[in-house]
């Protein structure tokens, strides 16, 4: 007979997984630089269903390994069938699901604004406040770039709308964690 | 020496002994080295015949299938076996021929993408750069088609590289910082299990195929027998516990017995070995086992909670879990008495529904009672390589699969067509065991041409086609749920003047003994004299025209809602 210490009530029993968090997720994936390995991951993507926010691929200090940074929305898809569906990819080796708090994300982004004589002063005062940077100035345009969190690059082009956008081209996060560990 | 010699003393070192493949433009070299490599070479008809003769030695072995092709169309035609192997999870190596490096991008003479049109569809791939990368990358592959959850790589070789003179050395290590399966499941977890099926008062045990793949049939029965648990395979799991059995339910699913779709509605834990919930087996997902908690175990971490949130996670090699999962269990003493009501309501489903169909009419042959005889005629010991239709589930169903690597058909994918080529394989994997082909008259002109294949190599195949002259599943749920509106299933191969083919002369024609049986009457006596005669043989049976098969979850409903 069972021990009635032994036993283990079924209906106390949790299922794991399969989880919408509801909140903006940043993975910083690290993976072999070799040639079609942004294939895999953005295919395992497209094949899986899941959507990609933002996607950017840069070096490491390691020639060997890139870095792969993609925030995705944890309330369309479960995060841990990503990381989990990512991991089956052989060339990856790494994937951190960075928490927010713990973080600092920033992205770039340009801005090229329809100006005239009298709007491109309030542009440049913009871009001020923001600390931008007017990279380019030109008789009917002038060009910002910002950089900061997604929410401030967000700010800034709700503001410089009405004044004509022309274009605006955005890299996609870069995260790292803070503090002394590694990504 | 030149890459391609390197190659085949990988492939020796990997012990293959034979392949299958077809020569092309871009792969001569490779044919070149096979003059001397002292490998069996199958020539096939097709390549996609090849890609599954190396499944179905795979499935009937549990060693890797190797498979070759030529670039371009060679290539595209290893497509549908290499998503069949993924789909599957089976072992296979596809070696495919690609264009010189100068040609590649450049819409070059046979030349096709081959990586990025495969890369869905693959475990892994590889497209060789620089030939002295060629004898560590077919080890590599080799290594992650095997372990973990077995699929499929694919080595893209471009023939100017294949040529190329390299120095050999043999690797003895692979190394693949990125890919590390895990092996040994979490022990907390495993006493977990033990103690949630000690606790359960309607379990069940519910086996996949990754318990023929782990090798862990043995550990299947016994933590099954010391439980004194139900436990249903898939379709996929057949013969991973032997049936017929007292503890055995039958297969579950789609067209699963009503004792194992039942017992898993109303069980309270399910464990899940090796299975990931298809569509097939839940039917519909949300009331799917709705009262039961769920154990979970697979090697591959991504199939946990994938379909069905997995109440005790345990990741690793079912061998090792189930053997630690059976001695935990036995260590806990449980009450067997507990399951004895569970059992009764099993019986009293097992008792009014069981597999059964209408006998035919005087010397009418009912498609099932042909599945029963061959099953009388080897004695259930045969592998029987099946197509994909009516007569695949058939044959799961009536065909009792004593042992693992017996039962050798298209699961996930579906592929009409594999039964022939993968019988080739397993044939020869397993040379004295009789192997069967059980197919039917759409699947088997899928990939016919592989006849030649038999003849030349000696094989000796029977194939058994069950020929009712329709696209018989399509037929059925035109039948069934599209209101009797058959749209193109009639493939006009059922008797008459105009039938076509006439398979008993076209098996004539490839050199094969071709038999008509159209007699129930002497149904099981030509069978067994079509068996047990040497040498390859094709029987047209001619079946019972709108059979169906039966019992049926129809699409999107509940396992409790099966109907037929």
């Amino acid at each position: 007979m069972v021990d009635t210490n032994e036993l283990l009530s079924l209906d106390e029993l949790e299922a794991a997984g399969n989880i919408r968090t509801g909140r903006k997720h940043v993975l910083s994936i690290l993976v072999e630089n070799k040639p079609g390995v942004l294939t895999r991951v953005s295919g395992l993507f497209t094949r899986r269903g899941f959507n990609i926010e933002t996607l950017s691929v840069g070096p490491t200090d390691d020639e060997r390994i890139s870095r792969i940074t993609l925030t995705l929305d944890g309330a369309a898809h479960p995060i841990d069938q990503v990381v989990k569906q990512l991991h089956k990819l052989v060339n990856v080796l790494k994937i951190k699901d960075l928490e927010p708090t713990e973080t600092v994300a920033r992205e770039l982004a340009l801005f090229k604004v329809s100006v005239d004589g009298q709007t491109r002063s309030e542009v440049r005062e913009l871009a001020e406040v923001f600390r931008g940077k007017v990279v380019d100035v030109g008789r009917r345009s002038i060009i910002v770039e910002v950089t900061g969190e997604r929410s401030k690059i967000e700010a800034f082009e709700r503001l410089v709308r009405p004044y004509g956008l022309v274009e605006m081209i955005r890299t996609g996060e870069v995260a790292i964690a803070r503090g002394r560990e590694e990504t | 020496m030149r890459a391609v010699d390197a190659l085949m003393k990988c492939l020796k070192a990997e012990g293959v002994d034979v392949v299958f493949g077809y020569p092309g433009g871009a792969n001569l070299p490779t044919y070149d080295a096979f003059v001397d490599a002292g490998i069996h070479h199958v020539l096939v008809r097709h390549e996609a015949g090849g890609g599954h003769a190396a499944e179905g030695y795979a499935k009937a072995t549990g060693k890797v299938g190797v498979a070759f092709g030529t670039s371009g169309p060679g290539a595209t035609n290893l497509v549908t076996p290499i998503m069949d192997a993924m789909m599957d999870s089976v072992p296979v190596v596809f070696f495919t021929g690609q264009v010189r490096t100068e040609l590649l991008g450049t819409d070059g003479f046979q030349e096709a993408d081959t990586i990025g049109i495969t890369m869905p569809a693959v475990k892994h791939s590889f497209l060789i750069t620089d030939p002295r990368e060629l004898p560590r990358v077919i080890h590599e592959a080799f290594h992650v088609a095997r372990t973990g959850r077995p699929g499929p790589v694919v080595i893209d070789l471009p023939m100017d590289l294949s040529k190329a003179d390299i120095p050999y050395e043999p690797v003895t290590d692979v190394h693949l910082p990125g890919y590390q399966p895990r092996t040994t499941g979490n022990a907390k977890q495993i006493k977990q299990a033990a103690r949630a099926l000690a606790s359960a008062r309607r379990p069940v045990i519910y086996a996949g195929g990754g318990i023929v793949a782990a090798e862990a049939a043995d550990e299947l029965r016994a933590l099954v027998r010391a439980g004194g648990f139900p436990v249903t395979c898939t379709l996929m799991g057949l013969g991973a516990y032997p049936a017929p059995d007292e503890l055995w339910l039958g297969m579950l699913g789609m067209h699963g017995t009503r004792a194992a779709n039942y017992a898993m509605d109303e069980a309270d834990l399910i464990c899940a070995v090796g299975a990931r919930f298809d569509d097939r087996i839940t039917g519909k997902l949300s009331e799917f086992a709705p009262r039961a908690k769920f154990i979970h175990i697979d090697v591959d971490p991504a199939e946990i909670s994938k379909n069905v949130p997995a109440h005790i996670p345990i990741v690793g090699d079912a061998k090792q879990i189930l053997g630690r999962l059976a001695e935990e269990y036995r260590g806990l003493d449980a009450d067997h008495d507990r399951l004895d009501a569970w059992w009764q309501r099993i019986h009293a489903w097992q008792q009014r529904h069981p597999l059964h169909y209408e006998p035919g009419d005087g010397h009418e042959i009912k498609p099932q009672r042909v599945i029963q005889a061959i099953h009388e005629v080897t004695a259930g010991e045969a592998i029987v390589c099946s197509d994909v239709g009516q007569h695949q589930m058939w044959a799961a169903q009536y065909y009792d699969f004593p042992a693992p690597r017996r039962w050798i058909n298209s699961g996930g994918l579906g592929t009409m067509g594999f039964g022939l080529p993968a019988a080739i394989g397993a044939q020869l994997g397993d040379p004295e065991r009789t192997t069967v082909v059980v197919t039917g008259d759409g699947s088997i002109q899928m990939n016919i041409q592989e006849l030649a294949t038999i003849k030349q190599e000696n094989l000796p195949i029977k194939v058994i086609c069950l020929n009712n002259g329709y696209l018989g599943m399509v037929r059925q749920w035109q039948e069934l749920f599209w209101q009797e509106r058959y749209s193109q299933v009639d493939t006009n191969t059922f008797g008459g003047e105009e039938a076509s083919p006439d398979f008993v002369k076209l098996a004539d024609a490839y050199g094969i003994r071709g038999v008509r049986l159209t007699d129930a009457a002497t149904l099981e006596a030509d069978l067994r004299a079509v068996i047990e005669a040497d040498g390859p043989a094709f029987v047209d049976v001619r079946v019972t025209r709108d059979e169906k098969v039966y019992p049926m979850i129809a699409p999107g409903e509940a396992a409790r809602d099966m109907v037929g």
